[in-house]
């Protein structure tokens, strides 16, 4: 057998796993890594920063179902994707970190560099490992991807050592896996899937909670097979947008804190809930004692620590959602549940999803508007985190789900932008747009150099509202319109405490995104008017290679509606003062 | 309420690390943990008691089942088991009087003691809880000194606990 070093059978096992693109930043405890890939195939993409590598790696695995990867060397290079595998975490994305460490020898003491990298991430990764032989590495990557990919997925953090880079053994990789302690399971049980059909079938007012469970199973097909059929109208979460066809008469939208009113009102309203990949997050449930209490609740999940975590479930059914639904499917009902359902439109009447549509004045909603009217919803569409997201997810209307990519769990601005990057290298083919917020887009904005070197064509379109918006707007609604430090335009010049924006007064906005993409060699429009968003959206899809669109919007436009924090779902603001 | 939960572990390094950081995490209460090797050199086992109500145990041995180093969890429900602790407490015996009461205290709990000096004695003691208990409770006006619990250990009885 072959003789190689750590490192090559790093980049080797890599290879194996058929990877497509690996992003990151070298460091010295990586060197050896770096080396082996010196002329190897490996696609690596040099970032400005190791959180954009980590949202890279989460980006490319959303938007096409394969893992994502990513090299960072030790010490400073793994805690800076501290927030990159925690933000894969919360939303059960498949990811693999691979991490420099100092040499097995001087582990423990303090060594330049040196980070407790396994310590750190333990809590935020779904397993991670710390390779202190050689010999362990090719089945400890092949556990890795196995596990990152498989059951609910999650981030994998192999960290390795220095020496262990260096020294060389035979390489074989390991064609198979077993891990005797993991073993997820795929099937329902019959009995459960059967309770849960008798309980639809004779349920009046059944709805559909799908979360990204669906989407990791590719169930969507069975979700709109089983909602037609027994005519259930289905709610979606931020993760599973896309998941259902949004056109369709049965389609909710979203559910929770900024869901439609039509979609709070049935849910509280259901004799049944079907939750499906769905894991009852606050921002899902409102205050959760009120959450849906006429309702017997069926939730079907891969991971059994999800059933009865926040909401008492009645009929658990454990296992792969396609699988599951598939034979659930088959023994529902078809019904009509005419009242149900003109129950359900006249509430999508009563309070469709609105804003001022008939002034002039430049609302971020109809910007997004325009993004999915002229991309017909086929765009990958990013977000960062904040007001912008919140209108993308109400006004985005995205044809499939993996189209619509946003941090939901951690909420982590400086996410958007380098997912974005990360979706275009998995789908060079698609149109991929980062709709940011002024405030987050600065948080991993230094990306842009990726993907201009990169020839990565990613279009960024900043919701430009001088504010941390969703801070701003919690400031207006609940703390007394005090604006504390939530003003991105304020200078030392400024009234310490002010309470009344106004871009004509204000200081001067900085970064001017205009200029600062000019300096990347890229397109740059300031758009201030209504009229010129659609000509300037044109633009920017005609033109090739990266550009910016800076979206002077309204600086006050609140998201409704809204639950407030701690509310019931019932206690909805449908507009401010009403 | 208190529930005895016994998880089978690799025994590998870090893995009890992860065990106590879960807890930490998600505000689950510790009474007591007891780790060992088993008969089979590359599996622990831990032995933790867990205080809550029933929807917190359930989700402390959903937890516990979703880490990967994670063999087997065994909530003993519906099992029959048998739970041991060994504790080691010094005792003041400043006159005749006290430490003959203790010696006679020791047999009456079917205790040992295992170490005589001037001024204390060393009592070993083994059972569930309420046994350690009361004898504490008995020796308390002496004086404790000090005292070591080995933490809780539980088997289930026959079959039901193997890992296949
Ligand atoms: C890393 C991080 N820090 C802080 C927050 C809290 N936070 C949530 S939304 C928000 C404001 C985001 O501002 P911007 O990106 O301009 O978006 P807008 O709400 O204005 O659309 C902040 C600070 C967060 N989500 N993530
Ligand atoms: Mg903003």
């Amino acid at each position: 057998m072959e003789k190689k070093t750590g490192a090559q059978i790093l980049v080797e096992s890599l290879l194996k796993e058929n990877v497509e693109v690996v992003f990151g930043l070298p460091g010295g405890q990586a060197l050896p890594i770096f080396d082996a890939m010196h002329g190897s195939k490996l696609n690596f993409i040099l970032t400005r920063h190791e959180q954009a590598a980590s949202h890279m790696a989460d980006g490319y695995a959303r938007s096409t179902g394969k893992p994502g990867v990513c090299i960072v060397t030790s010490g400073p290079g793994a805690t800076n994707i501290v927030t990159g595998l925690a933000t894969a975490y919360m939303d059960s994305v498949p990811m693999i970190a691979i991490s420099g460490q100092v040499a097995t020898s001087v582990i423990g003491q303090d060594a330049f560099q040196e980070a407790d990298t396994i310590g750190i991430t333990r809590p935020i990764t779904k397993h991670n490992f710390l390779v202190k032989d050689v010999k362990d590495l090719a089945k400890t990557i092949k556990e890795a991807f196995y596990i990152a990919t498989t059951g609910r997925p999650g981030p994998v953090l192999v960290d390795v050592p220095f020496d262990v880079q260096r020294s060389v053994c035979e390489f074989a990789y390991p064609e198979k896996v077993e891990i005797r302690s993991y073993k997820p399971n795929y099937n329902g049980h019959i009995g459960q899937i059967k309770k849960a059909a008798e309980v639809i079938n004779k349920s009046e007012r059944p709805v559909l909670y799908v979360g990204t469970g669906v989407v990791v199973s590719n169930a969507e097909d069975e979700i709109l097979e089983l909602s037609k059929k027994a005519n259930i109208p289905v709610t979606n979460t931020l993760l599973a947008i896309g998941a259902y066809p949004c056109n369709t008469n049965l389609s909710l939208g979203m559910l929770g804190m900024h869901g439609t009113y039509c979609a709070n009102k049935a849910v509280q309203s259901a004799d049944v809930v079907i939750a499906v990949g769905a894991r009852f997050d606050d921002r899902c449930t409102g205050k959760v004692c009120d959450f849906a209490r006429k309702a017997k609740i069926i939730h079907v999940d891969i991971d059994p620590a999800a059933i009865s975590k926040i909401v008492d479930v009645d009929i658990p059914v454990v296992g792969d959602a396609k699988t599951i639904l598939k034979e659930m499917v088959c023994l529902v009902d078809r019904k009509e549940r005419k009242n149900w359902i003109k129950t359900v439109d006249a509430w999508k009447e009563e309070h469709p999803l609105s804003y001022e549509r008939n002034d002039d004045n430049l609302h971020p909603q109809y910007v997004i508007e325009k993004i999915s009217e002229l991309t017909k919803g086929e765009a990958i569409i990013t977000t960062e985190v904040g007001q912008h997201q919140m209108w993308s997810a109400q006004y985005y209307k995205a044809k499939r789900s993996r189209l619509f990519l946003s941090s939901g769990g951690l909420g982590t601005m400086g996410f958007g932008y380098p997912a974005a990057i990360g979706a275009k290298f998995g789908n060079p083919n698609k149109e991929v747009i980062a709709v940011a917020g002024d405030g987050s887009f600065q948080m991993n904005m230094q990306e842009m150099a990726v993907a201009v070197l990169n020839s990565v064509d990613v279009k960024v379109v900043i919701l430009n509202n001088q504010y941390l918006g969703n801070v701003r707007q919690w400031q207006e609604m609940f703390y007394g319109k005090r604006y504390s430090h939530s003003c991105l335009a304020k200078r030392k010049e400024c009234p310490k405490w002010c309470n009344t924006p106004n871009r004509d007064a204000c200081p001067v906005y900085v970064p001017d995104f205009v200029k600062w993409a000019e300096s990347y060699g890229v397109l740059g429009i300031r758009v201030t008017e209504k009229k010129d968003v659609e000509p300037a959206l044109k633009k920017m899809f005609e033109t090739k290679g990266s550009a910016v669109i800076d979206m002077w919007v309204e600086i006050e436009e609140n998201i409704f509606p809204m639950v407030p924090a701690g509310a019931s779902l019932d206690d909805m603001i449908t507009r401010m003062n009403g | 309420m208190r529930h005895p939960v016994s998880v089978l572990v690799e025994n590998k390094s870090g893995v009890l690390a992860r065990i106590s950081a879960l807890f930490a995490a998600r505000g689950f209460n510790i009474a007591s943990l007891c780790v060992s090797e088993t008969e089979d050199a590359a599996i622990s086992r831990m032995t933790i008691v867990v205080k809550g109500n029933e929807a917190i145990l359930e989700q402390v041995t959903k937890q516990l089942n979703k880490l990967v180093d994670v063999i087997k969890v065994n909530d003993f429900k519906d099992i029959g088991y048998i739970e041991k602790e060994l504790a080691l407490i010094k005792i003041n015996t400043v006159n005749k009087i006290s430490r003959d009461e203790i010696i006679r205290l020791t047999g009456v709990f079917r205790a040992k003691i295992i170490d005589v000096s001037p001024d204390s004695v060393i009592v070993e003691i083994s059972g569930d809880e309420n046994k350690l208990n009361a004898f504490m409770k008995a020796v308390l006006p002496y004086g404790l000194k000090e005292t070591c619990k080995t933490g809780v250990s539980v088997l289930c009885r026959g079959n039901s606990g193997k890992v296949k």
